[in-house]
């Protein structure tokens, strides 16, 4: 009888770890990796192909469920290719709105990563940590959106509203004491803009405490150092982006490099990996955390200081004021013809990127001159990720696969599309 | 931006006499059209030459252009028939529609477009690509998988949404459909509710495909306005006028 020398196991698409609906199909040589090949789509809901069917506008609520742990940044890069081909550009108050809250996106988006990836390699507390911060922040998205998760708040030309003067506030509950109460509205007496100032004041403690967690932990750095490596030459032509690239030691954001809204007059810094690894790129993420705050806390001082439109005064793109609209003929027409049939938008092309905190979302828009895209290609950054999966994991441990998976940051939302 | 755009410009076409054609954007970006056949020796020139230097194939995707410029509602003059009756269900107006789409159909081998972007790190520029695949029924182009590793994903995303094949892929199989599908759903010509619906069968205990059941609508028309209002010409007032004398 021949000796089987390798053997075939299937893992996911329901798998705690899998991130979603991941399934690969190893190929094992007892233990060890030999190679991986991830079958997707269990997620793929053709936003493109829908995004052809609907007026501009109506598929930015699709963008926020692409990558759903980090939902203004995906709004963030089709409203700017849009905008691209209408050669509009938002007022500056709506600039730095957005800017703030791209990075209130990019936290929510790590501190998600941070907790899932640590349960995922054995790190249970650290979960509970991220999750308490990120439920301030979803209160900031509740306060300016209405919904904790699916904003649908940038549009073409700004944002939908300015931000509120006032923060919402637990009301008083059977449920909790009124110390209690006190104690949970202390941060909510005054605007958005003030909670938002508190929690930067608070978050970068926050930041410690998760690193006393890990950074110097053995079993942590265990799982993590020298896993998953990957040379800078590979990262780019596998197409890495953001902190995968990073990680890997590439000093590319493009914040930085091709600066969109008002990221050229903010301060902050790029942090750069040395090794690749799994615990360089989450040295990276953590960095990435505090520069965050700063580029928040900057913005905060700016927005509470400098009042203004958030979005432009074109009544062929923007809509009305419900005032203006009942009692004014013309306003009631532009109202009635950009919620029925939209907006044209010229023919061309555009490509619009953002650094999204998973990398770079990209989105090609197509247009042949009418209210509807015609062709909307979305540039996922988990897709190239996740297409290096085989690379990654090769030659390592079957537990490895998890560490991998974690530190590529999947979301299946924008990776199936 | 646009200095670097022309620079850039001026090198691409130096270093690849005579097989780009360079495409007018209004919004500063570079686009170059190029021959299927070429597709790979200039992908290959354009990373490796070194005024060039495009290390990452950001994204490579198609573009069908089966319906491109097509409205769905002519806006032109003011029409007896709103667009609910324009578009009416019944099997004869849908016919008219198509045969009206038909007539003005894009010229043979202009339908599938191939796009790539391309990114420059060291000189921090983009670039995007595009050909026309020659044969609309068997549209087929060379891979880039062995000049951008990355290009393996996208071109069998590619190949599962709008069938074109890609000459040299290592592993061209579906990524993104289900097990077992048939058709390319991204095609224009691939109606938006699908062809096929998957239910739970008690009676024979287990899962069976079916043709959908629900009927195609479109909610809203797709139009096309030809009125100018976003070129440059008509914010500047002075101009405006005077285009306006001319006409």
């Amino acid at each position: 009888m021949p000796e089987i020398q390798s053997y075939t196991m299937n893992f996911g698409p329901q798998h705690p770890a899998a991130h979603g609906v991941l399934r690969l199909v190893l190929e094992m040589d007892g233990e060890t990796i030999q190679k991986a090949d991830p079958h997707v789509g269990l997620l793929h809901r053709a936003t493109e192909k829908l995004a052809e069917s609907k007026p501009f506008n109506q598929s930015i609520g699709y963008m926020d469920r692409l990558d759903y742990v980090s939902m203004m940044c995906n709004e963030h890069g089709y409203v700017l290719a849009i905008e691209k081909l209408l050669g509009v550009e938002a007022p500056v108050r709506a600039q730095y709105i957005r800017v703030m809250f791209d990075e209130i996106t990019r936290i929510l988006n790590h501190l998600m990563w941070l907790g899932a990836h640590g349960l995922d390699i054995g790190a249970m507390t650290v979960f509970l940590y991220c999750f308490r911060e990120r439920e301030d922040l979803m209160d900031c998205y509740e306060a300016v959106s209405g919904t904790r998760m699916h904003a649908t708040y940038y549009r073409p030309g700004g944002v939908y509203r300015d931000l509120p003067e006032q923060m919402p506030r637990y009301q008083p509950s059977s449920f909790r004491s009124q110390k209690d109460l006190a104690r949970m509205n202390e941060a909510r007496s005054g605007s958005l803009l003030d909670f938002i100032a508190d929690f930067t004041d608070r978050f970068d403690a926050c930041v410690d405490d998760y690193e006393t967690l890990l950074t110097d932990n053995r079993i942590w750095k265990q799982r993590t150092v020298n896993i998953g490596v990957v040379s800078p030459e590979r990262a780019l032509q596998l197409g890495f982006s953001g902190p995968m690239l990073r990680g890997s030691g590439v000093a590319w954001d493009l914040r930085k490099k091709q600066p969109y809204e008002v990221y050229r007059s903010l301060d902050f810094d790029i942090p750069v990996g040395v090794n690749g690894d799994c615990y360089d790129r989450y040295l990276v993420r953590i960095e990435e955390l505090r520069q965050s705050n700063r580029i928040i806390r900057q913005c905060v001082e700016w927005l509470r200081a400098n009042p203004g439109p958030v979005m432009i005064d074109d009544r062929k793109i923007s809509p009305p004021t419900r005032v203006e609209m009942k009692d004014d003929m013309e306003s009631l027409i532009h109202h009635f013809k950009l919620f029925t049939e939209g907006y044209c938008v010229p023919a061309g092309e555009a490509y619009a990127a953002v650094e999204h905190p998973k990398g770079e979302f990209g989105v090609y828009l197509v247009s042949d001159g009418a209210n509807k895209p015609y062709r909307l290609k979305v540039r996922a950054p988990g897709f190239a990720h996740l297409a290096a999966m085989s690379e990654m994991v090769e030659g390592h441990m079957l537990a490895d696969v998890v560490a991998v998976i974690g530190t590529q940051d999947i979301v299946f939302g924008e990776i199936d599309r | 931006m646009s200095q670097k755009i022309e620079a850039l410009a001026a090198r691409v076409e130096q270093c690849l006499q005579g097989k780009v054609t360079r495409v007018t954007s209004s919004c500063g970006e570079l686009t170059y059209v190029i021959a299927p056949s070429d597709w790979r020796a200039v992908a290959e020139q354009l990373r490796d030459h070194e005024t060039l230097r495009f290390e990452m194939l950001i994204d490579l995707c198609v573009v069908d252009y089966l319906h491109h410029g097509h409205s769905e509602w002519q806006t032109e003059d003011a029409t007896r028939s709103g667009f609910s009756r324009g578009v009416a269900r019944d099997a004869a107006a849908q016919s008219h529609f198509a045969a009206a789409q038909g007539e003005t159909a894009t010229p043979p081998g202009q339908r599938f477009g191939v796009v790539c972007h391309l990114l420059s790190l060291e000189h921090n520029v983009r670039l995007r690509l595009r050909a026309f695949c020659a044969d609309d029924d068997r549209p087929m182009i060379d891979s880039l998988v062995d000049v951008w590793a990355s290009a393996n994903w996208y071109e069998r995303e590619a190949f599962d949404l709008f069938g074109v094949l890609f000459r040299g892929h290592p592993d061209l199989r579906r990524l993104l459909t289900d097990y077992g599908f048939i058709g390319h759903p991204f095609r224009k010509d691939f109606p938006l509710i699908g062809e096929v619906e998957v239910r739970y069968d008690p009676a024979s205990g287990r899962v069976i495909y079916e043709p959908v059941s629900i009927e195609p609508r479109t909610l809203v028309p797709k139009v096309i306005r030809d009125d100018h209002r976003y070129q440059p010409e008509i914010h500047d007032e002075a101009s405006y006028r005077e285009a306006g004398n001319r006409a």
